[in-house]
């Protein structure tokens, strides 16, 4: 105790400030969002976008623009945290980006009145941004450019809706989103290689069972449960063909075999390392298969065809994919849950699967380095990504990002390859594909109503003639329901499809209702939403919505699709 | 249950002339919810137009915590139409709130939540009067409570939501519909979180709810002493034990920098001794403060779906969750995609706090423990999470926990459970936290 370490340098005045986040998405994460400029483009009653901004403001984002030509009136002020009194007339874009800067001094903000159809005719206008918010109702031709942007930059871009107590969002990601911390809940996805134990692992579990019988109290009651496990299922292998447990059955009855051996003459009745190992038997007994989307990923072009310029997590996949086909198992993650034992056997068994998962790495490493060589890469993959790679190859996700659809005024809706899927989920019980069609037809309704039909602000169904503008907007949605079911070949029961179309009916009413109306608390449940989504794709962690949300606020439900 | 405003007029509020018209102008958008119905309002409790907005008006509402989630609170009523908003919160506010709690600032550290958050929604949505109360919600008794019509609960602490919850639902007076304040629970955990509803007495309470919150299991206190194995197990034990030795007369401040550093050495120096690798400054504050990862866009969505359901209590302006024997709970999970789960958490009949009499929970005992180990395990586990108990059967006290009594007691805590009580019989725990009286029926584990 005499020799303490030297005084620790406390935490800097930023991580103090950012101590509950870094916890979630640490320095990596935060750098990430630093470096992001965010580009809101705000129309409509605009507190959607202002409340994502919000929800990334006092994070830290580096920058955000807000984009907005609107003047602010008395009605922001009834529904917009970020705008006040004083500012009646002013520029909405302005005043809100000011008021947002408050929240957080390390954050720049900026702002552009300038109408979007005149701003977005200098084709650098998008050039600066990292990520863009697109809130609706905007024009068609206009959310077709941001989607070609999108497409051509590799920029992520967001489509928002918050009318009345309904909300969508779509994510048009890159085609190769690629994420490898996705932060699986570890107590469910822990890979022991009980199954397949190397020949230090069996050393460890025989050296702490030898004479497991004559084994004195104490020593018993504290063998690390994976020992336990390895030794019995050696036991059972030899009154099994050399088989270990394969089924339920059999694991059920491998879990009795090691419950039996557990002492019971002891004042506790019973020993916790045996109820440990009792209870890992059905999660932890399963072959070191990793699932069918890795292994998709290692299967991908970008994977097998690695280039001179390919973004470096197809280069650890390939090398990873590399040590799959020869061993047909992923590296070692390394990790061990704690467990009964003594403190010496606990840290001796973490070494057994720390060491294993240093030499998986090394093998990685080693192709990864043939694999530069071989595409003439310029640049070294740092180890920590490869090791970080190899911690989680079980539980990389790779998300093909692709355009949302966008409702043009005088064309059928295509819905491609997804057509199927969706129709078919359209008669799930509460499938919210309904709301959905529903927004899309609130989509079609603008793009064929301009306020005053000369190509300036879209008119939105609801805010003059509600009853006129309910009909429009049911009969609209029922043409994308058609199609919808015509394109798929689907066949729909008839009640059935009455009972879809009188649900579409209700939706379109109540979005009517709304008259282009946001509810504060939609529009800020909605902005929690997008803004968790927004730091998912920029921080490359967790993994984000692929790619369509709708939120119904009546029900309090929520559905992804996959349009 | 009705919520229907009670004074209804058949004019529409575009009717009417004068002043009123204008002082709507930037409530626009939340009338058009106000003034007209739609395809699920109920046409027996919606009555559109100006009763609806008066009856909005009216609905004073209670908001218990002004942390993460209150902030946004605060907010989303205010621009939901409420006008008479009481906030509680005993904190002042850390410049670690400030990565979330966005109506404070660096200098407002030091400053009492309350205060700060309920001053800047009033500076910023004028019309509203925003009443704070810097104190703890035990202050307050049920006379207090009686003037909301609703309360809406951003905490961090079960212990206060279960105290909330219990008086709540011994307030509920079944010859007076007034007596019934709907409660509305959010909390969160880094990318996830949950909202619930409550009619105390008439739908599954926080108490019913209680096993869904199960606390963190300890690190037995043997493991600590002996045989760490985890960076987490050298804290606890510099946390627990350490200070006990080297600072018993210090009282142990984990917002002060240098009692975490002493920690943190301690366990620093403790886990090389075993070869443990991992401990940081950031985990010793971590596990010493029990720290929750918490940010901005979690709050924003749990804090608005509270919100959304309390604006829909207030006006009817669309069915509600919570109400009986429909969904009263939405769970949100934003790590993996996005996926919400809303459902019915059923009512408990053996709730000790709502169940209809007094029914005993069974309560499993391993025969072989003792009263002391017993009393451990009830902060534990999830059915009770009790942590000062007393304990009494039929016939004679157990436990309590007056320390004068103590002295007499102190005997049964070595004591096997067989000894002190019976299969079947009734345990009545009480724990000075909680205007509850918890039964339960021994039932010894075989």
């Amino acid at each position: 105790m005499a020799d303490l370490p030297p005084p620790v340098q406390g935490p800097t005045a930023k991580e103090k400030k950012y101590d509950r986040q870094l916890r979630l998405w640490g320095a990596n994460g935060q750098i990430a969002l630093e470096n992001a400029h965010i580009l809101l483009l705000n129309s409509g009653p605009g507190v959607v976008g202002i409340e994502t901004l919000k929800n990334l403001v006092l994070p830290g984002i580096g920058n955000f623009t807000i984009q907005d030509s609107s003047i602010v009136s008395d009605a922001d002020l009834g529904v917009n945290f970020f705008l006040e009194e004083e500012h009646l007339g002013g520029y909405r874009a302005e005043l809100a980006c000011n008021l947002l800067k408050e929240l957080n001094p390390d954050v720049d903000g900026h702002f552009i009145t300038e109408p979007i159809e005149t701003w977005l005719l200098n084709p650098d206008a998008l050039r600066p941004y990292t990520l863009i918010l697109a809130t609706a109702p905007l024009r068609p031709e206009i959310l077709a450019r941001l989607s070609d942007h999108a497409s051509a930059a590799s920029v992520p871009l967001f489509h928002i809706h918050s009318v009345g107590f309904y909300s969508h969002f779509s994510v048009h990601l890159p085609p190769a989103y690629p994420i490898v911390d996705t932060h699986p809940d570890l107590e469910t996805t822990q890979d022991l290689r009980l199954l397949q134990p190397w020949p230090e692992l069996v050393h460890f579990a025989q050296e702490k069972t030898a004479n497991i019988d004559s084994m004195a109290p104490e020593d018993h009651g504290h063998i690390p449960y994976i020992a336990l496990l390895v030794h019995f299922l050696e036991e059972w292998k030899k009154s099994h063909a050399g088989k270990v447990p394969e089924n339920y059955k059999e694991k059920t009855e491998f879990r009795t075999m090691v419950s039996k051996a557990a002492r019971t003459n002891n004042p506790e009745g019973g020993e916790e390392n045996f109820d440990e190992a009792v209870a890992a038997v059905l999660k932890s007994l399963n072959p070191p298969q990793p699932s069918s989307a890795v292994k998709e990923v290692f299967k991908t072009k970008e994977c097998l065809l690695v280039r001179e310029d390919s973004p470096s997590f197809w280069v650890i996949a390939n090398a990873i994919g590399l040590f799959y086909t020869k061993y047909n198992v992923l590296p070692v993650p390394g990790s061990v849950p704690d467990m009964k034992a003594r403190s010496a056997d606990y840290i001796q068994l973490q070494n057994v699967y720390k060491s294993k998962a240093r030499k998986d790495l090394a093998e990685v490493v080693e192709s990864v380095r043939f694999l530069e060589r071989n595409a003439n890469r310029t640049t070294v993959i740092d180890e920590k990504d490869i090791e970080a790679f190899c911690k989680n190859a079980a539980h990389i996700k790779l998300v093909r990002g692709r355009p949302f659809l966008v409702v043009l005024p005088s064309e059928k809706i295509k819905w491609g390859d997804r057509a199927k899927t969706i129709a078919q989920s359209l008669t799930f019980p509460d499938s919210l594909i309904p709301l959905y069609i529903a927004f899309l037809a609130w989509d079609k309704f603008t793009a064929t109503h301009e306020k005053d039909g000369l190509g300036g602000a879209p008119h939105v169904p609801g805010t003059s003639d509600p009853d006129t503008d309910a009909t429009k907007l049911t009969g609209i949605a029922f043409t994308i329901a058609d199609d919808l079911v015509k394109e798929a070949g689907a066949s729909i029961d008839k009640d059935e499809y009455a009972a879809i179309k009188t649900q579409i009916g209700e939706f379109a009413n109540e979005l009517v209702r709304a008259g282009g109306a946001e509810l504060h608390n939609i529009g800020a449940l909605t902005g929690g939403m997008v803004s968790q989504e927004v730091i998912k794709v920029i921080t490359e962690q967790y993994v984000p919505v692929d790619n369509t949300c709708v939120f119904d606020g009546i029900r309090s439900k929520s559905m992804v699709i996959n349009v | 249950m009705d919520n229907k405003v009670e004074d209804s007029t058949q004019e529409d509020v575009k009717g009417i002339a004068g002043p009123e018209v204008v002082s709507r102008a930037r409530w626009k958008y939340l009338d058009n919810f106000l003034t007209r119905p739609g395809p699920f309002t109920d046409p027996e409790a919606f009555d559109p137009g100006e009763a609806a907005i008066a009856g909005l008006e009216r609905n004073k509402i209670l908001v218990i915590g002004a942390g993460g989630l209150g902030c946004e609170i605060l907010k989303n009523l205010a621009l939901s139409g409420f006008k008479d908003i009481h906030v509680i919160d005993m904190d002042t506010i850390d410049v670690s709130n400030l990565n979330r709690q966005f109506l404070f600032r660096a200098a407002d550290v030091g400053s009492y939540k309350a205060e700060v958050a309920a001053k800047f929604v009033e500076k910023r949505v004028k019309g509203v009067k925003i009443t704070p109360y810097c104190g703890k919600i035990q202050d307050k008794d049920e006379d207090y409570y009686m003037q909301f019509g609703m309360i809406v609960c951003g905490l961090d602490s079960i212990e206060a939501r279960r105290w909330i919850n219990a008086t709540l639902v011994g307030m509920v007076d079944e010859t007076n519909p007034d007596s019934m304040k709907p409660l509305i629970d959010g909390g969160t955990e880094g990318f996830k979180g949950q909202a619930r509803v409550v009619l105390p007495s008439m739908t599954s309470c926080i108490e019913c709810q209680l096993d869904m919150h199960a606390p963190r299991a300890a690190v037995p206190l043997c493991t600590l002493a002996t045989i760490p194995r985890q960076p987490q197990h050298c804290i606890e034990w510099a946390h627990i034990i350490a200070w006990e030795e080297h600072r018993k007369d210090d009282t142990l401040d984990t917002d002060d920098p240098e009692h975490i550093t002493w920690l943190y050495q301690r366990a620093l120096s403790r886990a090389k001794e075993f070869n443990i690798e991992g401990v940081t400054y950031s985990m010793t504050q971590g596990v010493v403060k029990n720290i929750i990862p918490a940010i901005a866009s979690t709050n924003a969505i749990v804090a608005a779906s509270c919100c959304n359901e309390a604006f829909k209590i207030a006006t009817n302006t669309n069915p509600f969750l919570g109400y009986p024997e429909k969904d009263n709970y939405m769970m949100y999970t934003g790590d993996d995609s996005v996926y919400t789960y809303t459902f019915e958490h059923q009512k408990k009949d053996d709730c000790p706090v709502c169940g209809s009499g007094n029914i005993a929970r069974p309560l499993t005992i391993n025969p072989n423990t003792t009263l002391q180990d017993f009393i451990d395990g009830l902060a534990e586990r999830p059915e009770a999470q009790l942590k000062n108990p007393a304990i009494r059967t039929g016939e004679k006290s157990l436990w309590m926990q007056l320390a004068s009594l103590q002295e007499q007691l102190r005997p049964n805590l070595d004591k096997k459970m067989t000894e002190l009580v019976e299969e079947g019989e009734e345990l009545t725990i009480t724990d000075k936290s909680f205007p509850t009286q918890f039964k339960y029926k021994v039932v010894f584990s075989k």
